[in-house]
């Protein structure tokens, strides 16, 4: 007889007193991907759905999703924001397929049912029935109403300009959900200025769509996987930085002044990624020219549960929207933006300064690339054991200044176990 | 078809040939000679480009800039090895005045990884601006204009 039993299926397991290790099951277990949807993308929670200056003229709109579901962000009538689900209220068609437009209302193909800016139901063909020799017949019942049956709208909320939405009707307050903390860093940004798109950049990364956001709160690895940030001090063990979090700890910014100095050996002992002799053939690329609202910061990593990212790094600027496919990979996509009045100088430098960005960039591309390996791994230790180290620093998750802490995951992770109930 | 504009047809293509043989065979120090020193690289997504976006993932504007990213390629950036393959199609010659070229080409590039079957990676058209140089024909401008919505995980090899 075969003796082997198989494997027992592992729950995943936490240390109670801490978040420092990572069951590998949290990337990959389906039905944990299953309710992260539910808790965290659908409910209680306020997700990115891009910035006003895409949609700036009324009737301009933008396809776009929340978790996997599909969502239209509209400018209506009035000049307010609208988001709706692209689901029609007949026959649940994606109404919407563009990707951006402009239209003074929306007609589902399937059967024409129409629909306003405010996403009401205007009205669809035959409804009082079809004429004939015996009069009307056909048609939607008498106690049909337009109005019961307008698109699923959705809660929306703009940070000066940053433009986010909600499935659930009972979330707190945007300004609430973020906090004064993320706050003040958005409006550092974004208050006040008009901006300017300047483009966009499309990956698909095959790994759990938590990765991405503990690569952004992860200060440890930039100095030591990314060689253009150690070589030109933009972000290494001796920039002065800042690891911040809001009240509830899920969302977090990773400060930093660079660093300008040429590195101690104390810094680069160990540092493989560092080149002493680099020098770049064409030094436009780190062209760097300080701006007056920059305020001290040369960079600020903001990352806003679950589902946005929002970028400073010198004078590159964008966000970066975390759109989960399963549990095994997610769409990322990038924004890059300037202001409008930015000098054509300005408008270059932020263009080639995004060489370092996106998936070819100098500084991300290979983040792309690890999540990769990572999610290999735990894809390979399914339904078994395996655990993340998240030590660094120690395995509290208080707010920290130093670049060898991983305190910003830790901290996700106990707001995540929390309304995950794990 | 007359056969100066045979003959350009003819160059061009071999210019074309050349490029993709040498980003296969992953010689990056060759590939910024096959631009003028100032001559500009770009692979760009199709939506920036038909909606005048300029955001490009990748904008090298040198010969120096094209080096750096040669020595990024080997040294500083990390990731997983892949084998590419470029298919050109013929070129479409859209103007020719005094030693500048103007042309197009379609080209689809497929990426095999170890282990794995090949996959079609990027695929759109290169827009081309051609000079007559002392030493043949070198690329002024070469804009990549890609159709591939999403560029699987990362683009690090220029295509």
């Amino acid at each position: 007889m075969n003796d082997i039993a198989s494997p027992p299926v592992l729950q995943p397991t936490w240390n109670d007193s801490s978040s420092s290790r990572i069951p590998f099951s949290v990337y990959t277990d389906p039905a944990l991907y299953a309710q992260e949807l539910q808790k965290l993308f659908y409910a209680q929670h306020w997700c990115y759905v891009g910035l006003e200056a895409e949609v700036p003229n009324i009737g301009d709109y933008k396809r776009t999703v929340i978790g996997e579901r599909s969502v239209v962000l509209v400018r209506a009538r009035d000049g307010a924001l609208r988001v709706f689900e692209n689901v029609c209220a007949h026959r649940g068609a994606q109404f919407c397929r563009e990707r951006f437009g402009n239209a003074k209302g929306f007609t589902c193909p399937y059967h024409s049912w129409n629909y306003d800016l405010d996403g009401r139901l205007r009205g669809l063909p035959y409804r009082q029935g079809i004429r004939t020799d015996e009069g009307l017949k056909g048609g939607m019942p008498g106690d049909f109403k337009l109005e019961d049956n307008s698109l699923k709208a959705l809660k929306v909320g703009s940070r000066n300009g940053v433009v986010f939405a909600s499935f659930d009707a009972n979330v707190e307050p945007l300004d609430d959900y973020l906090g004064p903390m993320m706050c003040g860093y958005i409006d550092r940004i974004f208050a006040g200025r008009k901006l300017k798109i300047l483009g966009y950049n499309r990956q698909r990364i095959p790994g759990n769509w938590k990765l991405m956001q503990e690569n952004i709160k992860d200060p440890y690895h930039p100095g030591l996987l990314h060689t253009w940030f150690v070589v030109f001090g933009l972000w290494r063990a001796d920039s002065k930085i800042k690891l911040l979090m809001d009240e509830s700890r899920r969302h977090a910014a990773m400060v930093g002044v660079r660093a300008t100095a040429k590195p101690s050996s104390e810094v680069t002992a160990g540092v493989g990624s560092f080149k002493e002799k680099m020098v770049l053939h064409d030094a436009r690329q780190i062209d760097i020219v300080p701006e007056p609202w920059w305020n001290g910061p040369t960079v600020t990593m903001l990352t806003i549960f679950p589902s946005l990212i929002i970028q400073q790094q010198v004078n590159s600027l964008s966000t970066r929207h975390i759109q989960p496919r399963g549990a095994g990979s997610f769409d990322f996509i990038w924004t890059h933006f300037g202001f409008e009045d930015d000098s054509e100088e300005m408008t270059q430098r932020r263009l080639v300064q995004a060489n370092l960005f996106g998936p070819s960039g100098y500084v991300s591309a290979d983040d792309g690339e690890v999540i990769e390996f990572s999610q290999m791994a735990y894809r390979s230790r399914e339904g078994g054991a395996g655990a993340s180290l998240i030590e660094m620093g120690g395995r509290e998750s208080g707010e920290a200044d130093i670049a060898a802490s991983e305190t910003l995951i830790r901290g996700m992770y106990e707001y995540w176990r929390g309304v995950m109930g794990q | 078809m007359s056969d100066e504009r045979a003959a350009v047809l003819l160059e061009v293509a071999q210019l074309h040939a050349e490029y993709a043989a040498v980003v296969d065979a992953a010689e990056w120090d060759r590939w910024p000679e096959l631009f003028v020193e100032n001559g500009c690289y770009r692979v760009i997504p199709r939506e920036n480009h038909e909606r005048g976006f300029p955001l490009c993932t990748l904008e090298l504007l040198s010969r120096g800039m094209m080096r750096d990213r040669a020595y990024g390629i080997r040294e500083t950036l990390y990731h997983d090895p892949y084998y590419q393959r470029h298919v050109v199609g013929l070129p479409r010659i859209l103007s020719v005045r005094g030693d500048e070229i103007e042309c197009e080409a379609n080209y689809a590039v497929f990426r095999t990884k170890l282990s794995e079957f090949s996959t079609v990676f990027n695929v759109g058209r290169y827009l081309d601006v051609i000079v007559r140089t002392a030493e043949g024909l070198k690329f002024k401008s070469r804009r990549c204009v890609y159709d591939s919505e999403m560029i699987p995980n990362a683009l690090i090899y220029p295509v």
